[in-house]
């Protein structure tokens, strides 16, 4: 029993013996895993904790997660609240110096980006609010070109020996991605000012960045699920206000959307939200030519 | 959205001041003879002044008009990338540099403050006979065996605070309120944060890391109350006051090694035997990802404890030793991983027990086990239904303790327990449970209507 117990450690300890890459990312979202990706090359090893079809607020503590992080050099996630309710969680029980809060290995994006939709009223009674503000940036790809250099200069100062690599890979991203921009823009010309409602609160930095209009949401406040009185208001607002189209993420839950999208008569979407949200999102690229394809074709009718 | 460096503020009354102050001092000690060298020089400190200070006023100036300045471009870049992003697209320009937002404090709980969190309980008990008073022939059990009185009762109330001592240690208090206006610390312990290579030590009282359930507070169980293993192996959940060691192995899939000490003043220890180091226990808990959708945790705990005249609820003294070995397997699926719309949670443990002293004087040797398996689904956000077996067998002991507690009166005791509850968000849930208990002479039939709440920042539930 006690030789058996030894060997089986043993082994999990080869398992566990350094990967190759320098750098053991943990990445919180989808989006994050490909920015890193795009940064560091084969000098990093990135794990995605959560798919593109999972709800980035709502993940179980489960121990292979537990794994991942006590294996971290950095985590990079979205901060500011989004993942509140699972990664604390995790860290308590992996006890990684390297990533605990205010650590250089703990990597938060939103602190690279003015967040919007700060509440002014902090009280449980609001519903899931966060309060550093809407931590949904990645759906305005501007963002991520604000979390890319910071990314790129923490990975250089966790990994020095690999900071060259890191810079060009930086600046061959920021040509690329100016470049995709430019043609997002053009691309979306014709989104402009077109009315839509939106599932959860997720899309402020989109609505934004396309000039998209927001009419109504359906969700009474942030992360409560709507109730049939409700869903009456949002008929009520949208007879009067019509839309083109009502976008959710994958993850949500489609029946409001297309219970509404029925009664008022215009179209559901379903948008990618992050890498891997839908087929054609691959890759960042991919997230958001899809983003505006989805967009543009609902638009249309 | 641009941010330009604020202006040095400069305090030109305090320059005016000190001018003040050295114009008059040397007027007031130096003779009246040299008057007009002293007035010349007062002048000339007084041109020297303002001229510091028109210098200092036009640098003021300039770099409120370079403030404008980058205004103004900043607001041109952007009419200038709305043009150019209504043309085609354009050769790709020159980054515009934006100085980066304010930094923001990583979140702690509560700043310097501890976190504060509350759990409330309510329970309201129908039952057929009082479930606080049963008892199962064949087993010996701790205070906290039983079930709860019948109509309302107050369940235990929390209050957890905690917080990060210093860079190298955390502090955890749970005080627990009965419904019969007692305060005990429930836990009370202190942690490393910063050992590193993933061991973490901990010492004070604390719920011990073996099997699956019992670290977790009873709010967190899906059942309202604890399975007759629990019950009777470990007195619904083992705390004690002790030392923690944990590893954690640096392995892609979750392996993790515990040992701990601890005093062994409660069931099924007692008396603080051997010198107040009457339990030993070690645990091994492994898990992973099966896929995107389901993941599972097994676990082999065991724990040794030496009781000296250990007290039980019926009144027996025992003394002697309790082996106890626990294995547990947990497996959790939620479609894409997603657990609030649809998740399921299958668990099961298996509880072998092997106890050897004296009791009552007698001299005993013998074996008991326990099992439970438990089932909990939530089929749409907010709903979940829940059923839970549970099974206990012990040895037949001869005659010699025919009539004590320890007789199981030729019965296999047994309960099945089922469950609906409604989440009004994942701070609030309302329960209701029923239970067929057959581990009494006389079967007992309950409902459980239980409310539980958390307010605070509480921190995010174990797996």
């Amino acid at each position: 029993m006690r030789k058996l117990l030894i060997g089986t450690v043993l082994l999990a300890l080869g398992a566990g013996s350094p990967a190759y890459a320098n750098l053991n990312v943990f990445a919180c979202e989808p989006e994050w895993a490909a920015l890193a990706t795009e940064i560091g090359g084969n000098k990093v090893s990135v794990y995605a904790a959560t798919t593109g079809v999972q709800d980035p607020h709502q993940i179980q503590a489960r121990p292979g997660l537990i794994a991942r992080a006590r294996n971290a050099d950095i985590s990079v996630c979205t901060g500011a609240e989004l993942e509140i309710g699972w990664l604390p969680a995790i860290l308590a029980q992996t006890s990684n110096q390297k990533i605990r809060p205010g650590a250089p290995g703990s990597f938060e994006a939103s602190n690279f980006v003015n967040l919007l939709e700060v509440p002014a009223r902090l009280d449980r009674a609001e519903g899931d609010i966060h309060a550093q503000g809407n931590p949904h940036i990645q759906t305005d790809p501007n963002n991520i070109l604000k979390v890319a250099k910071p990314m790129a200069d923490r990975f250089a100062q966790l990994d020095p020996a690999n900071a060259a690599t890191y810079a060009m890979r930086l600046a061959d991203f920021t040509t690329r991605w100016q470049a995709a921009l430019a043609k997002w823009q053009a691309q979306a010309a014709p989104l402009k000012g077109v009315p839509i409602a939106v599932g959860h609160l997720s899309w402020r930095y989109m609505e934004d960045w396309l000039g998209l209009k927001r009419i109504v949401a359906l969700e009474p406040k942030p992360g409560v699920p709507p109730s049939s009185g409700y869903l009456a208001q949002v008929v009520d607002t949208l007879q009067k206000n019509p839309a083109k189209m009502v976008i959710r993420s994958a993850y949500e839950d489609d029946r409001p959307s297309l219970f509404i999208a029925d009664r008022v008569h215009l179209k559901a979407v379903v948008m990618p939200f992050t890498v891997g949200g839908t087929p054609e999102a691959k890759d960042l690229f991919g997230l958001y030519d899809d983003t505006i394809n989805r967009l543009l074709a609902a638009a249309k009718g | 959205m641009f941010r330009v460096p604020e202006p040095v503020k400069i305090p030109i009354w305090s320059l005016a001041g000190i001018g003040m102050f050295c114009a008059a001092t040397p007027a007031m000690a130096a003779p009246a003879d040299p008057l007009a060298t002293i007035r010349d020089e007062i002048s000339k400190l007084r041109q020297d002044y303002e001229m510091k200070i028109k210098d200092l006023e036009d640098r003021l100036q300039k770099a409120e008009a370079d403030a404008e300045a980058a205004k103004a471009s900043a607001a041109a870049a952007q009419e200038a990338q709305k043009t150019a992003a209504a043309a085609p697209p354009p050769p790709p320009a020159a980054p515009i540099p934006e100085p980066p937002p304010q930094q923001r404090a990583p979140t702690s709980l509560n700043a310097f403050n501890p976190g504060i969190a509350a759990v409330l309980n309510g329970f309201f008990v129908a039952a057929s006979h009082d479930p606080s008073a049963s008892s199962i022939p064949g087993f010996a059990l701790g205070d906290s065996a039983q079930g709860l009185p019948r109509g309302f009762s107050l369940g235990e109330s929390e209050v957890n605070v905690t917080a990060n001592i210093d860079p190298f240690t955390l502090g955890w208090l749970n005080l627990s309120f009965g419904s019969d206006n007692s305060v005990s610390v429930e836990e009370a312990y202190i942690q490393t944060t910063s050992l590193g290579s993933g061991l973490t030590l901990r010492a004070g009282r604390f719920f011990s890391g073996i099997a699956y359930l019992n670290e977790r507070h009873a709010h967190d169980w899906s059942f309202s109350d604890a399975s007759l293993p629990y019950r009777v192996f470990l007195n619904s959940q083992y705390g004690d006051d002790g030392i923690q060691a944990r590893w954690l192995a640096p392995t892609n899939i979750f392996l993790e090694l515990g040992v701990e000490l601890f005093r062994g003043d409660s069931f099924p220890a007692g008396g603080a035997a051997n010198k107040g180091i009457g339990t030993v226990t070690a645990f091994a808990h492994a898990g992973a990802d099966i896929n995107d959708s389901s993941s599972w945790l097994a676990g082999l705990s065991y724990l040794r404890t030496r009781s000296d005249k250990r007290g039980d609820s019926a009144g027996d003294i025992f003394s002697g030793t309790d082996d106890i070995g626990i294995a547990t397997l947990v497996y959790k699926w939620a479609p894409d991983g997603n657990p609030t719309r649809r998740n399921l949670i299958l668990s099961g443990e298996y509880f072998y027990g092997h106890e050897n002293g004296f009791f009552n004087g007698i001299p005993v040797d013998y074996n008991h086990m326990g099992w439970y398996a438990q089932a909990v689904y939530q089929f749409m956000p907010r709903w979940s239904v829940g059923l839970r077996y549970a099974q206990l067998r012990t040895d037949d002991l001869g005659p010699a303790l025919a009539g004590t507690t320890l007789d199981d009166l030729g019965r296999i005791p047994r309960a099945v327990s089922g469950l609906l509850e409604f989440d009004t968000s994942e701070f609030g849930r309302f329960r209701l449970q029923y239970s067929h208990d057959d581990s009494d002479v006389r079967p007992l039939d309950q409902v459980l209507l239980q409310y539980t709440v958390i307010y605070g920042p509480h921190p995010a539930h174990r797996y």
